[in-house]
């Protein structure tokens, strides 16, 4: 700060931000690589003034001083221009000069990040490291009597099914009778949840199309991808690929139109349609494409004027009560589709699932309930709907499940469940324990992204500017200029190399408890946890 | 693990022929109890084939309150095996009365359709287990027409001896034995096989892993009887049950319905259509073995399955006249020695092996094989 600049009640020094660089200006090579890939703007080039006092020796000569420049970096401290620690900076930096550090204390920015009044947006997740799901552990191990599997060797039926499945004397009756029965999808049980073309770029949407293709072609494995909000790239509606796909249908309708004037054209079925009602990150909020995100491109799939913001209303317009717009939604997108699709809706985990769930289970044409809990992520939300809205997916789901067992009908309305799975990397853990708490299977995004294109998001409250299409990775940017960072070739080699071993990890925890030859949905007995009260409320056993 | 032994035979046999196969079979089984299924019963038995017959342990107590019980709903004692003991050998317990006792129906019974009849029947198990084990005075294994059960702790051989069951009324064309070990269950009778529902009877060795989605599951059918649930293993006579009566499906479509085929084995089958449906409709009941399962449905065909790996041992072999299915060979070289040993047949993880109540042959059905017509 130079002397004579006003001090105002926002202004801050390089110390009161979240992460500061950390620059070494004997390794600079002044390329300024830094500068120019910095999504936010955060270093600038400077001139630094240095003054030396110089010290002759003896009496004679008095010292005197000596001013220079040098140039170097300087972090901005205005709040709009915060290193967001991407660190992109030291990927570019030829000799590794520059990094940013992270402040552990807490930061004064988050008192300033509200200027204009405007509340703090930004993409990503809740930013809050510890996860109820990484500490179970699986305690049921097979030994001597149920001898434990060769994960390698044995055959491992790793599907789930996606879709109403009938009574047991009920569908067979209906199979005799030659009747109609609703349609069942069987799935790999790690779905890539809803993330729009729009919300993605173009790259990392082709990235994630491929690798689904590859898997299913030439892996044999069924994994499926569901779109989001942002409706469907119209050559892929016309494709066989499609029946690889989830269509989304939210509150936005945004796409829409372009898919059901697709529907005669349809080689196949999509996999099923998701009818979202919620999102974990941001529950009861709508989803949000900030207006620089809308391009020709985006705004022709969904069928809006460019450069407009798309923020859908946080709830269906023809939403009067549970029972009429879930059961009409449900009704029109099984017509649409002359009952071969499934068709399912999508909540943010709350206290109140179960009552949805309970309207469903009396709904024959209701083919699931995908529940996301509050560590789903986002593309765009205000902060203090990421944070603090939501419920923890785990109880959720095992609260569902249970009322499900005790109406009889587990399995019969499959559980999805969502949101933090493998927040931590623990991916095909995480997954396999909301497995054996009731869900049938689990959709995942963040992780997709981690490790699917090198997203920078952690839970410290890292890069986290999905909103602003300034991703640095060029997953969520609709600049080309940015997006050419993301090779979609590499983007599927990355996603076919996680769900390779993602099914390695599967089998190498079901193998030991003895299981392989259907999904251990609900297998609780194999769970437990050193936490007495989550013991409880889960039904699990506690473990120390 | 457990051992198992069942015979089927055209003529009476004495239980005490499996519970010697049993004993050659001891090194697989730490004697720690030992169950018995007899049906197609001779002498006193016999002579009303259509009187439920209640198998249970009584205390003295209990057994006058069975009498009060049996009387409040009509049932008038046509015939009983009782066996009471003072001096139980060492690892078996004192109880009271061995009870089998067979009733002559309530008259309003005559005019009820059967389905009713029978719902009664497992109704009146059901409450008088109930109530036993509030007072701890009563056990009720089976309540049905031509069928006695027999459960106890201990080596099989000694209880067998020390029960006196050689006694030709309690001779048998059909009977499913067990000798038990105690693994993760604590010695309780109700946790002992063979378990038995509506004239469905199975007994099973080894572990089920997927126990817990698979009992939740049938609890959850609300089907009278479908309770218990004390060994992993009783879920398969319910499955059975439920494949049987529910879904009214043949016994070779029961492996179908717990180790369904891949889609790979299922491409090209007869009914792929009917198995594929099958395997959607009924995945909650699929197993996850290693076991070997041994049955009886109500017309007295006997089965013998093994799970998806087939991790488990089990032979079938004999001749026209008598079979048996047995854990080991050397239960069934005990048991039936002078057969032809180049028929014996091991099921693999694909096959049923059943024998008819005719004791004519062994069927061997595949599940690569179509299902027989259904009418």
């Amino acid at each position: 700060m130079q002397p004579t600049a006003g001090i105002t009640p926002s202004t801050l020094s390089v110390k009161d931000l979240p992460w500061q660089v950390e620059w070494n200006k004997d390794t600079c090579t002044l390329c300024g690589r830094c500068t120019s890939v910095c999504p936010v703007n955060a270093i600038e080039l400077a001139v630094h003034r240095k003054r030396v006092v110089e010290t002759a020796t003896g009496l004679m000569q008095k010292p005197k001083n000596t001013y220079s420049v040098f140039h170097g970096i300087r972090q901005r401290t205005d709040a709009a221009y915060a290193c967001i620690g991407c660190a992109m900076c030291t990927m570019v930096c030829p000799n590794n000069a520059i990094r940013p550090m992270r402040l552990d204390e807490g930061t004064a920015l988050r008192f300033h990040n509200n200027r204009g009044g405007h509340a703090r947006t930004r993409g990503g997740r809740r930013n809050a490291p510890d996860s109820l799901l990484d500490q179970i552990k699986f305690i049921r191990i097979s030994m001597l009597t149920d001898p434990a599997l060769d994960a390698g060797r044995h055959e491992f039926e790793l599907r789930t099914l996606l879709g109403r499945v009938l009574p047991p004397e009920q569908g067979l009756k209906a199979f005799q009778e030659n009747g109609w029965v609703p349609a069942v999808r069987e799935i790999y049980p790690l779905v890539i949840g809803s993330m729009s073309f729009g919300a993605l770029s173009p790259n990392m949407w082709e990235g994630l199309q491929m690798g689904v293709a590859y898997l299913n072609e030439e892996m044999g494995m069924p994994v499926r991808m569901c779109t989001g909000e942002g409706g469907c790239p119209p050559r892929l509606l016309r494709s066989r690929f499609l029946k690889y796909v989830i269509l989304q249908i939210a509150s936005g309708y945004f796409g829409w139109d372009e898919i059901l004037h697709a529907i005669p054209h349809m080689k196949e079925d999509p996999c099923a349609i998701e009818i979202k009602y919620g999102q974990g990150a941001k529950p009861g909020d709508g989803g949000l494409l900030m207006w620089h995100k809308v391009n020709k491109l985006i705004a022709s799939i969904r069928g809006v004027p460019p450069g407009v913001s798309l923020p859908s209303p946080p709830t269906h317009q023809t939403q009067y009560s549970i029972e009429e717009s879930v059961a009409k939604m449900i009704q029109s997108m099984s017509m649409a589709w002359g009952f071969r699709v499934p068709v399912y809706p999508k909540i943010s985990a709350t206290t109140t699932s179960r009552a949805v769930l309970n309207n469903l289970v009396r709904n024959p044409y209701a083919a699931g309930l995908a529940i996301d809990g509050e560590d789903g992520g986002t593309g765009a939300a205000y902060n203090v709907s990421m944070n603090h809205m939501g419920h923890p997916i785990a109880s959720n789901i095992r609260d569902c499940y249970h009322d499900l067992v005790q109406q009889g009908c587990q399995n019969e309305i499959p559980l999805i469940a969502g949101g933090g799975i493998g927040k931590n990397g623990n991916l095909a853990h995480n997954a396999a324990a909301l497995i054996m708490l009731g869900a049938s299977m689990v959709q995942v995004g963040k992780y997709v992204m981690q490790a699917g294109a090198g997203c920078v998001g952690s839970e410290i409250d890292r890069c986290n500017i999905c909103n602003l299409g300034r991703c640095p990775k060029g997953i969520t940017s609709q600049d080309p200029r940015v997006y050419r960072r993301l090779d979609p070739e590499k983007v599927a080699e990355r996603v076919v190399d996680f769900y390779l071993a993602f099914d390695t990890e599967l089998r190498k925890i079901f193998a030991p408890l003895g299981r392989s030859t259907s999904l251990p949905v609900g297998m609780s007995d194999a769970l437990g946890i050193a936490n007495k009260d989550a013991a409880n409320r889960l039904g699990i056993q506690y473990v120390v | 693990m457990c051992r198992l032994f069942a015979l089927t035979s055209t003529d009476p046999v004495s239980p005490m022929v499996a519970i010697n196969a049993l004993n050659v079979m001891k090194e697989g089984h730490d004697g720690s109890g030992v169950g018995l299924y007899l049906s197609g019963l001779s002498g006193p038995f016999a002579e009303h084939p259509e009187y439920p017959i209640l198998s249970g342990i009584f205390t003295e107590k209990g057994l006058k309150r069975l009498d009060g019980i049996m009387d409040d709903l009509g049932f008038r004692p046509f015939h009983s095996v009782s066996i009471i003991k003072s001096a139980p050998p060492a690892g078996t317990p004192r109880r009271g009365v061995y009870l089998a006792r067979a009733y002559e129906p309530p008259k309003a019974w005559a005019d009820m359709p059967e389905a009713e009849r029978t719902a009664q029947r497992v109704q009146t198990r059901v409450a008088i287990r109930q109530q036993g084990e509030a007072e701890r005075d009563m056990m009720a294994f089976s309540f049905w027409p031509g069928v006695v059960m027999i459960k106890e702790v201990g080596d099989p051989l000694t209880v067998g001896e020390y029960l006196g069951l050689d006694r030709p009324d309690l001779h048998a064309r059909r009977i499913l034995c067990q000798g038990r070990q105690n693994t993760n269950y604590a010695i309780n009778l109700y946790a002992c096989h063979p378990f038995f529902i509506e004239g469905v009877c199975t007994m099973t060795n080894g572990e089920n892993t997927a126990f817990i989605p698979i009992r939740e599951y049938l609890s959850s059918r609300n089907v009278p009887g479908y309770t218990g649930y004390q060994s992993d293993s009783e879920v398969f006579t319910h499955i059975m049950h439920f494949t049987h009566y529910k879904l009214g499906l043949p016994v070779e479509a029961y492996k179908h319905v717990i180790t369904p085929l891949s889609d790979a084995e299922m491409a090209g089958h007869p009914d792929q259509a009917m198995l594929a449906r099958l395997k959607v409709l009924c995945r909650k009941m699929i197993i996850d073995g290693p076991n070997c399962v041994i049955g009886c449905l109500p017309d007295g065909t006997m089965f013998m399955v093994q799970d998806r790996k087939k991790l488990r041992p089990g032979v079938v072999g004999g001749k026209p006249g008598m079979y048996a299915f047995s854990s080991e060979l050397c239960g069934l070289d005990a048991a039936i020695p002078d057969r032809d040993k180049t028929l014996d047949f091991q099921p693999m993880h694909l096959d049923t092996a059943y024998v008819r109540p005719e004791c004519q042959e062994v069927t061997i059905c595949s599940q690569l094989q179509a299902l027989p017509r259904q009418r």
